[in-house]
C-alpha cells in the first residue's frame, strides 16, 4: 500500500522530471510555443470566466498524453500477446504499434511532427534503462564473466565496426550501390554506430526466452557495455570525419585510440566514484527516510551527466554507478526505501522502454528520411549479420581457450542471432552532422531497416530458435538456504583446495578480494549496524521467512478466513495430536506400554482442561464450517474485551514524511503494560504443573523489541500484533513454568497462533503429567531443539489442512494415518 | 622436460594411480612436487601439522575439516597415493568419457564430489548431518555475524528444507536431491585447481 502510494509519487517525479523536456525534443514544431499572453489581451473585452489555454499547457500535455498512450500501446500489446500467443516479441510489436500511430498522426497533418531527436533519447530516455540494468545486474555472474563480456564488449564491436564499414565501403569501391557521396571514413563512422547490440532490445527479447544464466548475462553484460564502447567509437570516427581524410596521420589515430581507452576507462571509473558518493550518502540518511531513495535516481542521474560533460562515456559511467553501489545501498536503505527504489526504477526503465519502441515506429513514417538505395541498404544487412556471427564465433573460440567452462556452440548461435541493433544505433545515426555527411539520411533509413529486421525478424524467430536448438534454459529453481550453504561451503573448500595445490586460481583472487571488500570497503560504504547483520546467508534465512509468512496469512486470507478460530475441537485435536506424536517420536517403546494409561489421561484431562479454561484460539483453517453462532459471538466478545482500544484524538491522518500514523512509544508501553497484569492474574489463578523453563518465543521477541527499538514506524495495522507478541514473550520472560495453555485464561488476550510457537511444532511442547516422572520427560533432544521460530510457519499451514474437521477421539486411532497426508502436502 | 620420466618412474604403482585417477603424467609430476614441498621433512607422508603449516588454509573456516578429510579415520598420516586420489575428486567431469557399465564410478563422478562435501559436514560419520554438525558449520562460516539464536533457526531451517523424511538430519541421499544440477556445474565443473595446472603443464 504505502509503496504504491509512493510509487504515484515517484512516476509524477519522472513525468515531471524526465520527461518534461521530451516534447520538445518530439515536436519538431518547437516554436509553436508563442507567447500565450499575446492572443488573451487582444481579445480581452469582458472578464473570461473560463479560458481556453492550450499554449500554457501544451509542452507539458503532448509529453503526456504521449506517455499516456505509450502505457495504453504497451497495456494493448500485453493483453494481446496472451492471445496472439506469445510468438511476436512485445517490443517488435510496440514498434508496429508505433508504425500505426506514426501513420493516424502523418495522415491528420500530413507531415511527422513527432520524432525521436537524439537528445530526447540520450538525456531523458536512455539513463533510467541503463541505470535499471546495472542497478539490477546479478553481481556475481557478471563479475566472474567479466573478462568473456569485456572482451565481446570492446573486441566485439570494434570488429563489428571496423569489417562492416570496410566490407561496405569494398561495395561501393566496386560500384554495387551506384552513386554515392560517402568516402571511407563516414563507412567507418556508419559502421561504428550498427555495430552496437543494443541492451533494450536484446533484454526485451532475451527475457522472454529464459536461455540459461551465462549465456544470459554474455548477451546482456555485452549489449550494456558495448553500447558505451559503440558511443565511444562513434565519437572517435566522427572527430576524424571532422578532422577531414587527408589530415589524419599515424598520430591522430594513434591519439584517436588513447582517447578510446581514455573516454572508456575514465567513463567507467567515474561511474565508481558516484556509486561510492551514493553509498556514502545512504549511509547517512537515516533521518530523512522518505527521500532516500530518490538520491539512487538522482545521483545515477548526475553520473551520467558528468561523464557527457567531461565528454567520457556516460553510459559505461552510469553502468559502473548502479553495478557497484547496488550493494552497499540496499544495505544501507530502509527495506522499503529498497523497495521503493526497486520498483520505481522498473517503472522508470519500463516506462521509457516502451516510449523508445514506439518512437522507433512512429519515426519510421515521415517520407523525409526515406532514401532508397538497394545496395546500401541490403549490404548492409548482410555485413550486420555475418560479421556478428563470424566475430561471436572468433571470439568465442578464442576465448574457450582460456575459459573453464567453455561457451558451447549452440550458445554461440544464439548469442550470434541475438544481435539486436536498436535505439542507440538509430540516436546516433541521427545525431550524424548533415554537413559533414552528405548521405545523412540514407544512413538513418539503413539504420532504421537494420532495427527493425533484427528486432521484429530476430527477435521473432529468437524463441523458435531456441527451442529448436534446445539451448540449456534457466533452470528455475526456489531460492533454498541449503543450497546457498552449500555453495558457501564450496567456496571455501575449493579456495582450501587450491592452497592444498599450492595455486593462485581464481578463488584466491575471490577470496582476497572478499577481505578486502569486508575489512575495508565495506567499512567504509556501510551503515555499522548494516555490516552487522548482512551476512548473505542470513538475509536470504529472512527473506525466506518473509515470504513464509506473507503467504500463509494470504493463503489463510483465501481460505475464507484468516483461520483465527476459536474452536474447542481443534484445540484438542492440536493437542492431542502433539501428545501423540511426541511420544511415538520420542520414546516409542514406552508409548506402547502406557498408550492406553496415557489415551484415558488424555481423553479425561485434555478436554477437562481446555473445557475448563478459555479454549484456545486455533488456527484451523477449515474450522468455519463447523464453527457456531455461539463461538462467533464469544469471540467477538473477547476482542471487544481484550484488544487494545486506540486512542484517535491525538493522531494525525496525514504526516508529510511518514507513511505508517503509528501509536507512540507510551502506547506500546501502555498495551505491554496491560497484558503483563493480565499475564500475571492469570498466572494467579491458574498455578497448574510446573514446566521446563522456555524459551520458545524468545528469538523472535527480541527480533520484534529490537526492531521496535531502532525507532522505525513500521507497527501499521499491528496493533494487536504488537500486544501478542510482547505477551508470549513476556510470558516466557515472567512468568516461565506454566503451562502454556492454561496462560491464555481471560484476559490473556488474542492468541495469535502464528507466534504461538507450540502450536507450530508437535514435538516439544510438555505437559505437566509429562513432567511428573522423570522416565516420560521430553527427552534432550526436545530441550535442545526448543528454540523454536516461526520459520515452522511453512509446514504449519498444510499440517492445519490435514487435520482439520476430525473429530479428536477419532484422532488416536488414525495416528499412523494421519502421518501420511501431512507428508504428501509437504512434498506437494 | 627429461626428468619426467625418471620422476614417474620413482612413485611407486603410478599406473594404477593414473587410471584410478584420471590424472595425466604431467599432473602426477606436479602433485607430486607439491607434496613433497609440503612434506617438509621428507617422511614420505604427511600429517595434519604439515596442513596446518599453509597459511591460508590456517584462515580457512572450515579449513580443518578438509584437512580431516584426507586422513582416513583413525591415520595420523596420509602418503603420496591418497594424497592424489582425495584431489582427483576436484577434477572437471570428462563429458566425453565413454560410459562403460563395468567401470567403477570414477572418483570425480556428481555423486562422489558431493559426498565429498557430505562428509565435511558429517564429522561424525553417521551418515548423516544432525542439527548439532550443521550447527558447527554454519558457526564456522558465519562466525561472529549472526547471533547463537539466529544460526539455531537457520540450521533449524536448512535442516526442514532438505530433510524429507523428517528425522531432522540430513542424511546423503537428501543432501544430494537438494543439490542442484547447477550447483554442481558451477563449483565443481569449474575446479579450478586441476585446470590451471593443466594449463601450465
Amino acid at each position: 500500500m504505502a509503496s504504491s502510494v509512493y510509487l504515484c509519487l515517484l512516476r509524477a517525479v519522472f513525468l515531471v522530471c524526465f520527461v518534461n523536456p521530451l516534447i520538445q525534443g518530439l515536436s519538431g514544431d518547437a516554436n509553436v510555443v508563442q507567447n500565450p499572453h499575446h492572443e488573451l489581451e487582444e481579445n480581452l473585452t469582458g472578464l473570461p470566466i473560463v479560458t481556453f489555454k492550450w499554449h500554457h499547457v501544451q509542452t507539458p500535455y503532448l509529453v503526456i498524453i504521449w506517455v499516456f498512450v505509450a502505457g495504453l500501446a504497451k497495456l494493448s500489446v500485453i493483453e494481446l500477446n496472451h492471445h496472439v500467443t506469445s510468438v511476436i516479441p512485445e517490443s517488435g510489436l510496440l514498434i508496429i504499434l508505433g508504425f500505426i500511430l506514426g501513420g493516424i498522426v502523418w495522415g491528420a497533418g500530413k507531415a511527422q511532427t513527432f520524432k525521436l531527436l537524439p537528445p530526447t533519447f540520450f538525456y531523458y530516455l536512455l539513463p533510467q534503462i541503463i541505470l535499471d540494468a546495472s542497478y539490477f545486474m546479478p553481481n556475481k555472474l557478471f563479475f566472474s564473466n567479466l573478462g568473456a563480456i569485456l572482451i565481446y564488449a570492446i573486441f566485439g564491436t570494434c570488429w563489428n565496426a571496423a569489417t562492416v564499414g570496410l566490407s561496405l565501403w569494398g561495395c561501393y569501391e566496386a560500384g554495387a550501390m551506384g552513386n554515392l557521396d560517402i568516402g571511407l571514413l563516414q563507412f567507418l563512422l556508419f559502421g561504428s554506430l550498427i555495430a552496437a547490440v543494443d541492451p533494450v532490445a536484446v533484454i526485451a527479447v532475451f527475457e522472454e526466452v529464459h536461455v540459461n544464466e551465462v549465456l544470459f548475462i554474455l548477451v546482456f553484460g555485452e549489449s550494456l557495455l558495448n553500447d558505451g564502447v559503440t558511443v565511444v567509437l562513434y565519437n572517435v570516427f566522427d572527430a576524424f570525419v571532422a578532422l577531414g581524410g587527408p589530415k589524419i596521420d599515424a598520430a591522430e589515430i594513434f591519439k584517436g585510440i588513447f582517447s578510446f581507452v581514455v573516454v572508456a576507462f575514465g567513463g567507467s571509473f567515474l561511474g565508481v566514484v558516484f556509486a561510492i558518493l551514493l553509498s556514502l550518502l545512504t549511509r547517512c540518511t537515516k533521518h530523512i527516510q522518505i527521500i532516500e531513495a530518490g538520491f539512487v535516481f538522482v545521483v545515477g542521474y548526475l553520473a551520467y551527466l558528468t561523464a557527457e560533460m567531461l565528454s567520457l562515456s556516460a553510459i559505461l559511467s552510469i553502468t559502473f554507478c548502479g553495478i557497484c553501489c547496488q550493494k552497499y545501498v540496499n544495505a544501507n536503505m530502509d527495506e522499503k526505501s529498497v523497495t521503493t527504489v526497486r520498483h520505481a526504477m522498473k517503472v522508470l526503465a519500463n516506462g521509457s522502454e516502451t516510449m523508445i519502441f514506439v518512437f522507433l515506429g512512429v519515426t519510421a513514417i515521415d517520407t523525409e528520411i526515406w532514401v532508397w538505395n538497394t545496395g546500401f541498404i541490403l549490404l548492409t544487412l548482410l555485413f550486420v549479420f555475418i560479421y556478428r556471427i563470424i566475430g561471436v564465433f572468433l571470439l568465442t573460440w578464442m576465448l574457450n581457450k582460456f575459459r573453464l567452462v567453455p561457451i558451447e556452440v549452440i550458445d554461440q548461435v544464439v548469442m550470434s542471432y541475438g544481435g539486436l541493433r536498436g535505439a542507440v544505433a538509430y540516436g546516433l545515426a541521427a545525431m550524424l552532422d548533415e554537413d559533414k555527411i552528405p548521405e545523412k539520411n540514407l544512413m538513418i533509413s539503413t539504420t532504421l531497416i537494420v532495427v527493425y529486421f533484427t528486432v521484429i525478424l530476430q527477435g521473432l524467430t529468437m524463441k523458435p530458435l531456441v527451442q529448436w536448438l534446445k539451448v540449456k534454459r534457466a533452470a528455475h529453481s526456489d531460492l533454498k538456504l541449503i543450497e546457498k550453504l552449500n555453495n558457501r561451503a564450496f567456496d571455501h573448500i575449493l579456495a582450501a583446495v587450491e592452497d592444498i595445490c599450492g595455486r593462485i586460481g581464481d578463488n584466491w583472487w575471490t577470496r582476497g578480494w572478499n577481505r578486502f571488500e569486508e575489512n575495508y570497503i565495506s567499512w567504509l560504504l556501510m551503515k555499522p549496524k548494516a555490516r552487522r547483520n548482512r551476512d548473505y546467508l542470513f538475509s536470504i534465512f529472512h527473506k525466506l521467512n518473509l515470504e513464509d509468512a506473507v503467504n500463509y496469512v494470504s493463503e489463510g486470507e483465501r481460505q475464507g478466513s484468516l483461520g483465527f478460530i476459536r474452536s474447542d475441537e481443534a484445540a484438542n485435536v492440536d493437542f492431542k495430536k502433539q501428545f501423540d506424536s511426541e511420544f511415538t517420536d520420542v520414546m516409542p517403546d514406552i508409548m506402547v506400554d502406557m498408550s492406553n494409561y496415557e489415551l484415558e489421561i488424555e481423553n479425561v484431562s485434555v478436554t477437562s482442561i481446555v473445557k475448563d479454561t478459555i479454549p484456545s484460539v486455533s488456527l484451523d483453517i477449515h474450522g468455519h464450517d463447523r464453527k457456531n453462532a455461539v463461538d462467533d459471538i464469544n469471540a467477538h466478545h473477547l476482542l471487544q474485551q481484550h484488544l487494545y482500544r486506540s486512542r484517535k484524538n491525538h493522531r494525525h491522518k496525514y504526516s508529510r514524511s511518514h507513511f505508517s500514523i503509528n501509536q507512540s512509544e507510551d502506547e506500546v508501553q501502555e498495551i505491554f503494560q496491560r497484558t503483563m497484569r493480565s499475564r500475571l492474574e492469570s498466572f494467579k489463578s491458574a498455578k497448574m504443573g510446573v514446566n521446563p523453563a522456555k524459551k520458545i518465543t524468545k528469538h523472535h521477541k527480541k527480533e520484534l523489541t529490537h526492531k521496535m527499538a531502532n525507532g522505525h514506524p513500521d507497527g501499521t495495522g499491528h496493533l494487536y500484533g504488537d500486544e501478542v507478541d510482547s505477551a508470549v514473550g513476556s510470558e516466557t520472560g515472567a512468568i516461565r513454568g506454566t503451562f502454556m495453555r492454561d496462560m491464555y485464561t481471560v484476559g490473556a488476550g488474542i492468541e495469535n497462533p502464528v507466534f504461538l510457537p507450540d502450536m507450530d511444532s508437535p514435538t516439544h511442547s510438555s505437559l505437566p503429567w509429562l513432567m511428573e516422572t522423570e522416565a516420560v520427560a521430553p527427552s534432550q533432544r526436545a530441550q535442545r531443539r526448543l528454540p523454536w521460530t516461526p520459520n515452522r510457519l511453512r509446514r504449519l499451514a498444510p499440517m492445519r489442512i490435514s487435520t482439520c474437521s476430525t473429530d479428536s477421539f477419532l484422532m488416536a486411532d488414525l495416528e499412523e494415518h494421519e502421518e501420511q497426508p501431512q507428508t504428501d502436502h509437504e512434498e506437494m | 622436460m627429461g626428468s619426467t620420466s625418471s620422476t614417474l618412474l620413482k612413485i611407486p604403482n603410478v599406473e594404477v594411480l593414473m587410471q584410478e585417477t584420471g590424472f595425466s603424467p604431467a599432473h602426477i609430476i606436479r602433485l607430486h612436487d607439491r607434496f613433497k614441498a609440503l612434506d617438509k621433512k621428507g617422511r614420505g607422508h604427511l600429517c595434519p601439522q604439515d596442513f596446518g603449516a599453509i597459511k591460508e588454509l590456517a584462515m580457512n573456516p572450515i579449513g580443518d575439516r578438509i584437512i580431516g578429510a584426507f586422513f582416513s579415520p583413525g591415520k595420523e598420516t596420509v602418503d603420496f597415493h591418497t594424497f592424489v586420489k582425495i584431489l582427483a575428486h576436484f577434477r572437471p567431469v570428462d563429458k566425453n568419457r565413454p560410459k562403460e557399465p563395468n567401470s567403477p564410478e570414477p572418483i570425480n563422478s556428481r555423486s562422489n564430489k558431493l559426498r565429498f562435501a557430505f562428509q565435511l559436514y558429517d564429522q561424525d560419520k553417521d551418515g548423516k548431518i544432525s542439527r548439532d554438525e550443521l550447527l558447527k558449520v554454519l558457526r564456522a562460516m558465519l562466525g561472529m555475524q549472526v547471533t547463537e539464536e539466529q544460526l539455531e533457526s537457520i540450521a533449524d531451517r536448512t535442516i526442514q528444507e532438505a530433510d524429507l523424511d523428517r528425522d531432522d538430519a540430513i542424511s546423503f541421499e537428501e543432501f544430494r536431491k537438494v543439490s542442484p544440477e547447477i550447483l554442481h556445474s558451477r563449483c565443481f565443473i569449474k575446479a579450478p585447481v586441476i585446470m590451471l595446472m593443466e594449463r601450465d603443464c
